[in-house]
């Protein structure tokens, strides 16, 4: 059954035969993507034509590595910007939310606590959708009254932002709300005891304490606005994020520059998610 | 300690800014959107039309049962391969592998959604990897497309939502003492008994999150059935954007958000019910 308890030699080999089966199925697709980046061909598939770099490094005409192609290259970098604004709002905001739900008290607490939730169970395109009808309808509104067009009310860049932020900040505020509940709060009374002043105890004790998981929570906000598709869909303008301007060319046929870019994410996010353990880690 | 009331307003007014404007009013919005549509002058007008649409239309609420059976299907899936993972983690493998297993396991769901399925698409497409080899090895006499049938969109499906049923099931048999099997195993109670009155029950709160999560971002999910899935597996966020961004009937499409919406909602309100647990206890 268990490590401690006696155990057949059937049981064990096809338990860890399974195991191994579920880490390749797991990485298959992966490593697959990873290793065509490097293949000699056209297309990203087998036979193996030899290891080329081409697909990184290539300047035209026939073939444009990754390096020289400025529709990914600018789309990466809108992805980046994207994820900045997004992990830099929704900490911000998700730290007041964990203040507010764990050490306020005040009517309608709990109506508000679910509301924070909400996210949680609304599927990302429903939150897409909903987001481009608000903006739409306040656009409408402001373009009536007023006779001004904003253009921001249209899907651009910055309805990415707020969209991708409406609900990354609940997973912000449910990281840093566990570790402030492990806070011991003798610790800001002996602050406030010695002198200081309300917002000195939470810039120096509170915010010091609560560091890792706000990194932590940081980093996790910039991997999912990242990687985020089904919201981004109905609000991206004319500036794609990566993963929006990746379907279009796999679902237009693809070519093994998409796998060169896959590679870099596959590094890029790796890289991350082991400084994030890292992190996280610490904090325990 | 005593609060000001300015800090209690610094912490209320972002998050309270941020769950009108971004959670509520959208959704609101939504509601009111999808009941509104042009009568025969072209004027906007309130109507119950496009639900009555839904209705009516087989191919509609065809699409929106057979999403939520195959996210169901998903579900029981993801659940029935994930258990022996989560198993094998936290009682079978040696203590020092178990760290890196579960970062083995973490690490591809930090890469976007679209490369694990481009990968899949180079493994399975006729072109594809697995006929090479398959080919190669003489077990098919020519490529078969393994793309595009329902069969391969619930697999890619499984492997998307995976990772939200393994942790939260390694959690939680994390959490049960060994010593219960042990005790149950002295006394003589067989594998099967063990499983189902000790290990089950103990792991109902994770599987009741784990179950909630992989259904419903299966039911919202885009990408995979639109990629992975032939034409005819039609899914019902699909629809959705067909109204949107194909046909521009916006009103249509927000009685369909808002029934998606409201299938999942009630489906997650029902499992935490039969499993008496709250939202926040799934959440964290």
């Amino acid at each position: 059954m268990i490590r401690s308890l006696p155990r057949s030699k059937t049981y064990d080999w096809s338990f860890n035969a399974f195991i191994i089966l579920y880490f390749v199925f797991l990485f298959a697709p992966l490593v697959v993507t990873c290793v065509l980046a490097f293949n000699n061909s056209d297309f990203p598939s087998l036979p193996w034509q030899g290891f080329s770099l081409d697909w990184f490094v290539a300047d035209g005409p026939d073939r444009v590595g990754l390096f020289h192609d400025a529709q990914n290259l600018r789309s990466i970098v809108t992805s980046f910007e994207t994820a900045f604004f997004v992990s830099i709002l929704s900490v911000v905001v998700g730290t007041c939310a964990s203040f507010l739900f764990e050490k306020e008290e005040f009517r309608f607490k709990g109506l508000l606590y679910m509301l924070m939730l909400a996210p949680l169970v609304i599927p990302g395109v429903i939150l897409g959708i909903s987001q481009l009808l608000a903006a739409n309808t306040a656009g409408t509104f402001v373009d009536e009254t007023f006779g001004v067009d904003i253009p921001f009310f249209r899907p651009s860049f910055w309805l990415v932002v707020l969209g991708q932020f409406s609900f990354i900040t609940t997973f912000v505020t449910l990281v840093v709300s566990a570790r402030l509940r492990k806070f011991d709060p003798a610790l800001e009374e002996a602050a406030l005891n010695l002198g200081a002043t309300h917002f000195g105890v939470i810039r120096h004790v509170t915010l010091k304490f609560l560091r890792p998981a706000i990194v932590g929570a940081g980093a996790v906000a910039f991997l999912m606005s990242f990687e985020n598709f089904n919201t981004t869909l109905f609000l991206v303008g004319s500036e794609p994020t990566l993963p929006i301007n990746l379907y279009l060319q796999v679902r237009d046929g693809s070519t093994p520059v998409i796998n060169a870019v896959s590679l870099m994410l596959i590094v890029g996010t790796s890289l991350l998610a082991l400084i994030n353990f890292y992190f996280t880690r610490k904090t325990d | 300690m005593p609060r000001s009331r300015l800090a209690f307003w610094i912490f209320l007014a972002p998050v309270l800014t941020w769950l009108l404007l971004l959670i509520v009013l959208p959704h609101l919005d939504l509601l009111t959107m999808s009941f509104r549509g042009e009568n025969d002058y072209g004027d906007m007008v309130w109507t119950g039309r496009n639900y009555l649409n839904f209705f009516t239309e087989p191919i509609y609420w065809l699409t929106f049962v057979r999403t939520a059976l195959y996210a169901v299907v998903t579900t029981a899936i993801t659940f029935v391969l994930a258990m022996p993972v989560a198993f094998y983690i936290s009682k079978l493998a040696r203590r020092r592998l178990q760290g890196a297993l579960m970062i083995f396991i973490l690490l591809p769901f930090w890469v976007s959604e679209l490369v694990r399925i481009y990968g899949w698409m180079i493994l399975l497409r006729e072109s594809g990897v697995l006929n090479f080899f398959l080919v190669k090895l003489g077990v098919l006499n020519r490529p078969v497309e393994m793309l595009y049938n329902d069969a391969t969109m619930i697999m890619g499906l499984v492997y998307t939502s995976m990772l939200f049923m393994v942790v939260p099931l390694v959690s939680v048999m994390d959490s049960l003492d060994d010593s219960l099997i042990e005790a149950a195993h002295d006394l003589g109670a067989g594998k099967l008994a063990i499983w189902r009155t000790i290990i089950i029950p103990h792991c109902k709160p994770g599987i009741t999150s784990g179950a909630i999560v992989v259904f419903m971002l299966t039911l919202g999910n885009y990408l995979t059935p639109n990629l992975m899935g032939g034409k005819n597996s039609l899914w019902f966020t699909e629809q959705i954007y067909n109204q949107f961004i194909a046909s521009f009937n916006w009103n249509q499409g927000s009685a369909f958000g808002f029934l998606l919406l409201v299938l999942s909602s009630l489906i997650i309100w029902a499992g935490l019910k039969l499993s008496g647990q709250k939202l926040g206890e799934v959440a964290s």
